[in-house]
């Protein structure tokens, strides 16, 4: 047996389950001495107003908490309780300015959520007028988007089924991290890129030498945005489909590809189809590609291969930039509808990715 | 029948054409329709004239030769068309690296001053001089303030959604911040703009009037769009995205862990120092990296709201402040070919910012990955 | 130094499903106790209830009565820290903190309790590292991760960490089930040396070791699928496994049923 010597924790510390406890009444009382404090310091020496009572206050509050804790349940409840203290003023904390951007956003976004609003262009519109829409806008916004979830899905499908079906060894593995670091390129570097690449240099072709602005080369800008996360999307679903389910169709003598495209990709459909509709939430809302490619415009242009397109993201940008004072409220009707298009789109994919789970 | 090999032949030369000279967006374009069909249609062709199916003729389970591999076998197609799309992530990679040299050179080229060093940014004069000096400085510093105001609030989220909210209230509160993270950053940027100001104005003023002597707060005025809104701005917008990745993470510490610290007689936060945030470490850095990223490419949001003048300056509240996102958004209108070549020149700088950043990311996200399958 | 658990009357809940009803038992001080019966029965619940784990899970409570030495260690007064402290457990699956090191694994407990120095953390895990008879094996490698051990090993390092805080009581759930069999004869052997210092509730679907380690055996049944878990009989091992008055115990020791 091993020698008894003195044990780390002290035997009275170790045989006593009872502890003091701060009361709720106490938590009350810091809590209405931490304001009053803060309030007498504030207004007593006119620093400043109500914001920094309430700063002050939860700041006293934090000490006040810790010391009494510390003084009647030891060392450990306090860290504990003012850490915990702190994560839920976090939680609140953040929470105002995100409930205050929704606030704003709607009623803000009402005052001009009419039918003109959505059956209009900004064509002739003048800084007097009170009247423009953004029919022109959502037209863009559509075919842009439209068109480079055509480009994209195939691609990307393609992209994920060769990294994980097919990809092996360093290759495979390099796709891999060049998708994940593509994730990160910056909006405006792949606006750019399309802008060097199609507007400078292919277009002028097309073109009688002109650079052509065009909905289409915000699509292909879109595209180099999408691309990444429906490739990641995809590769995590195919991962998922059980291998049994491949092994079976391969015993059966069904070659590979055919396994790929009739057993595998519509076991992991749902799954692919949440991350398409995730990367074009995302794509929808993109500004600055749009700015750079496909220049914007008032009147309404069906042909994103043709001249100048709008989107409702620039839409909102411009218009927030317009001297105009009903841009304003366009603007924010704009971007009322471009966060309402944008999260039907997170909620549809989110409850079609979740009913799928609960389906398994 | 022999539906199939036709049409995957015209997947197939899809695929060939998009690695050559990287007409990709021509050639995605024109394939748009094409590699989809096969998936669509196949079924039809199943089993149709294939040789890998079985030995065709010879019946079931039949005798004979074992057929021999085809050199151009739809499998072979099919193959070498997702090889193809594969190799376009890598492609336009290296495009968006070439082109953006290719069309800064000019302008670089014809810039009278120092690109690295000049402060200013004006490349429409007939002596072109611009400098992305004050644009990365600016970048860094509003991106880096970001998130250092970002990071410790959305951990404090992630932490009260993963560990201290009731289950439901948790779950539901969590698809609201994924939600908040598709917010487009331009509604943001109107936010911001239209309202966050006044009450950063105020605060700025508070600020100089009491901790003027703090360079970081000195100055005269205006205050307001400043390196301060702006970077709250981002905070504000990068926050959902930490809270939403280190929220996944933290839920996934394993509860055989939890339990092992709650049973020493840990508390909730002594657990969560031993089990949960050292578990979710690397995903943290990973999460921040991330942040960071979306941060120094944010552009429309900071065109809105930051003061748009180059400068290096560490002054947080007077107007001023710029980026090099942002820098692009607002001249690229009255950009000339010299202009527009120089935004080039800066955004090739941020791509390569960015790309260090990502990388950084993801290699710290991949040992992640080793090292929890090791402790598995 | 090991401590008297009462149990009057204990009923645990998972939110409205009912998982043991009514156990009521005495386990004296210095004995090795095994909770014995099929799965799902209760026994593990029973088990976390006894140093409050069981509440740790979202929606799940206990009434009743569970005293050590005559505290009630669901008295509103009480510190429930300090209730995990003086009553350890030793989990199904090993589970060191993957991040730790050996070392740090052994002394996490005392840490919590603020022990700084170096010089008594370093006495501390050697004692409980030769307590866990893990010492010989792993002395010369004390700066590597916990999780790079073997399993019966990890499972010994984790009886290491619950006994360097030298609790009263140590409670396991099943500590064997996920190793092979050298590793299962090391940790049994460990039992055995462990029952000098310290009151030991063992729950285990293992017969024979029920038989090989315990001095006491308490059967736990359930009537079907649904009905909470009950308490058949609780008597000296010996005695439940040669004599059991109850003719549902027998028929599960002898794998009539379960």
């Amino acid at each position: 047996m091993t020698t008894m010597t003195a044990p780390p924790v002290a035997p009275e510390q170790n045989l006593r389950l009872r502890a003091r406890r701060l009361p709720v009444v106490a938590l009350l009382g810091i809590a209405v001495a931490a304001v009053a404090v803060a309030a007498l310091l504030v207004y007593a020496t006119g620093i400043g107003g109500f914001a920094l009572v309430v700063a002050l206050a939860m700041l006293l509050y934090l000490v006040g908490l810790f010391a009494a804790s510390s003084a009647v349940e030891g060392r450990r409840q306090a860290r504990n309780r003012t850490w915990s203290a702190l994560i839920h003023s976090a939680f609140v904390l953040a929470l105002l300015p995100l409930i205050s951007v929704v606030w704003t956003l709607l009623s803000n976004g009402m005052e001009r959520l009419d039918r003109t609003f959505f059956l209009t262009s900004m064509n002739n519109i003048g800084a007097r007028d009170p009247n423009g829409g953004a029919y022109h806008a959502i037209v863009g916004t559509l075919e842009q988007v439209g068109i480079a979830t055509l480009i994209t899905v195939p691609l990307g499908l393609a992209c994920a089924i060769y990294v994980v079906e097919y990809g092996r060894g360093r290759f495979a593995q390099l796709i891999r991290f060049f998708v994940d670091v593509m994730t990160g390129i910056p909006s405006i570097v792949a606006g750019l890129f399309v802008l060097a690449f199609w507007i400078l240099i292919v277009s002028p072709y097309l073109n009688d030498g002109r650079p052509g602005y065009s909905g289409f080369a915000a699509s292909l800008a879109l595209s180099v945005l999408m691309l990444p996360t429906i490739v990641r999307s995809t590769e995590e679903m195919l991962r998922l489909v059980p291998a049994p389910l491949r092994e079976g169709s391969y015993a059966l003598g069904v070659p590979k590809w055919k396994t790929i495209l009739r057993i595998v990709l519509p076991t992991a459909a749902p799954g692919i189809v949440t991350g398409v509709m995730l990367a074009i939430a995302r794509a929808a809302g993109e500004t600055a590609p749009v700015l750079l490619v496909a220049g914007g415009g008032a009147a309404i242009n069906f042909n994103p291969f043709e001249n100048n397109q709008s989107s409702l993201a620039l839409f909102v940008y411009q218009q927030a930039g317009d001297a105009s004072r009903y841009a304003p409220a366009r603007a924010w009707a704009a971007a009322l509808t471009l966060v309402a298009l944008v999260l039907i789109l997170t909620i549809a994919a989110k409850l079609l990715a979740r009913r799928n789970r609960f389906g398994r | 029948m022999g539906d199939t090999p036709d049409r995957s032949a015209n997947a197939g030369t899809g695929g060939p054409r998009v690695t050559l000279g990287h007409s990709r967006s021509a050639g995605a374009a024109l394939s748009v329709d094409v590699p989809v069909t096969p998936l669509d249609r196949t079924p039809d062709g199943v089993g149709s004239q294939d040789s890998d199916l079985g030995p065709g003729g010879t019946g079931l389970g039949g005798g004979g030769a074992l057929p021999r591999r085809r050199a151009f076998g739809a499998e072979r197609i099919f193959h070498g068309f997702t090889m193809a799309a594969g190799m376009t992530v890598l492609g336009i990679i290296v495009a968006i690296a070439i082109f953006l040299v290719a069309k800064a050179v000019p302008a670089l080229d014809a810039n009278t001053a120092n690109f690295f060093t000049y402060e200013g940014w004006s490349p429409n004069e007939t002596e072109p001089k611009f400098g992305i000096g004050a644009l990365a400085f600016g970048t860094v510093l509003t991106s880096l303030l970001a998130l250092l105001m970002a990071v410790p609030v959305a951990l404090g989220i992630a932490l009260y959604l993963s560990h201290y909210a009731p289950r439901r209230v948790g779950t539901a509160l969590g698809f609201l911040v994924d939600l908040l993270a598709a917010v487009p950053s331009v509604v943001f940027g109107l936010w911001g703009r239209d309202y966050f100001y006044g009450p950063v104005r105020d605060v700025s003023a508070w600020l100089n009037t009491y901790f003027g002597w703090l360079p970081i707060f000195g100055g005269d005025g205006p205050f307001g769009r400043s390196v301060l809104l702006g970077s709250l701005v981002l905070a504000i917008m990068v926050l959902p995205i930490i809270t939403s990745l280190s929220r996944e993470v933290f839920l996934q510490t394993p509860t055989a862990n939890e339990e092992a610290a709650l049973a020493l007689g840990a508390t909730k936060w002594e657990m969560i120092r031993m089990a949960v945030l050292p578990y979710g470490r690397p995903g943290i850095i990973g999460a921040t990296m991330l942040g960071l990223g979306r941060a120094l490419g944010e552009t429309i949001a900071l065109a809105m709201t930051l003061g748009i003048v180059s400068k290096i300056s560490f002054n947080l509240i007077e107007n001023g402040g710029n980026t090099v996102a942002a820098n692009i958004a607002n001249a690229f209108g009255e950009a000339n070919d010299i202009g527009r070549g120089a935004l080039i020149a800066s955004g090739l700088v941020l791509f390569s910012i960015t790309l260090i950043v990502n990388m950084t990311a993801r290699a710290i996200i991949y040992r992640r990955r080793e090292f929890t399958e090791t402790a598995a | 130094m090991a401590m008297r658990i009462e149990a009057t009357n204990v009923t645990a809940y998972y939110g409205g499903f009912k998982a043991i009803e009514n156990i009521t038992l005495t386990v004296e001080p210095k004995t090795v106790t095994a909770l014995i019966g099929p799965s799902g029965c209760g026994k593990s619940t029973f088990l976390r209830s006894i140093n409050r784990m069981h509440e740790v899970l979202p929606g799940a409570r206990v009434d009743g009565r569970l005293t050590i030495d005559g505290q009630d260690i669901y008295d509103r007064d009480v510190d429930v820290t300090a209730v995990r402290r003086m009553i350890g457990m030793v989990f199904q699956r090993p589970n060191p903190f993957p991040t730790m090191s050996i070392f740090e694994n052994v002394v996490a407990g005392l840490r919590l309790n603020g022990v700084r120095k170096k010089s008594i953390l370093e006495e501390a895990a050697e004692r409980a590292l030769r307590s866990a008879n893990l010492w010989d094996e792993v002395k010369d490698r004390l700066d590597k991760p916990g999780a790079g051990l073997s399993g019966g090993q990890q499972q010994r390092l984790c009886i290491a960490r619950t006994i360097a805080v030298e609790p009263q009581v140590v409670l396991m759930d099943e500590p064997c089930s996920a190793l092979d069999p050298i590793s299962t004869l090391a940790i049994e052997d460990l039992m055995f040396k462990l029952k000098d210092r310290y009151t030991i509730i063992i729950v285990t679907h293992n017969m024979q070791q029920a038989a090989r380690v315990s001095d006491k055996t308490a059967f736990f049944s359930i009537e079907r699928t649904g009905d909470p878990g009950r308490l058949i009989e609780y008597d000296d091992t010996q005695k439940i496994f040669s004599n059991p008055s109850e003719k549902k115990t027998e028929d599960y020791i002898t794998g009539r049923f379960g």
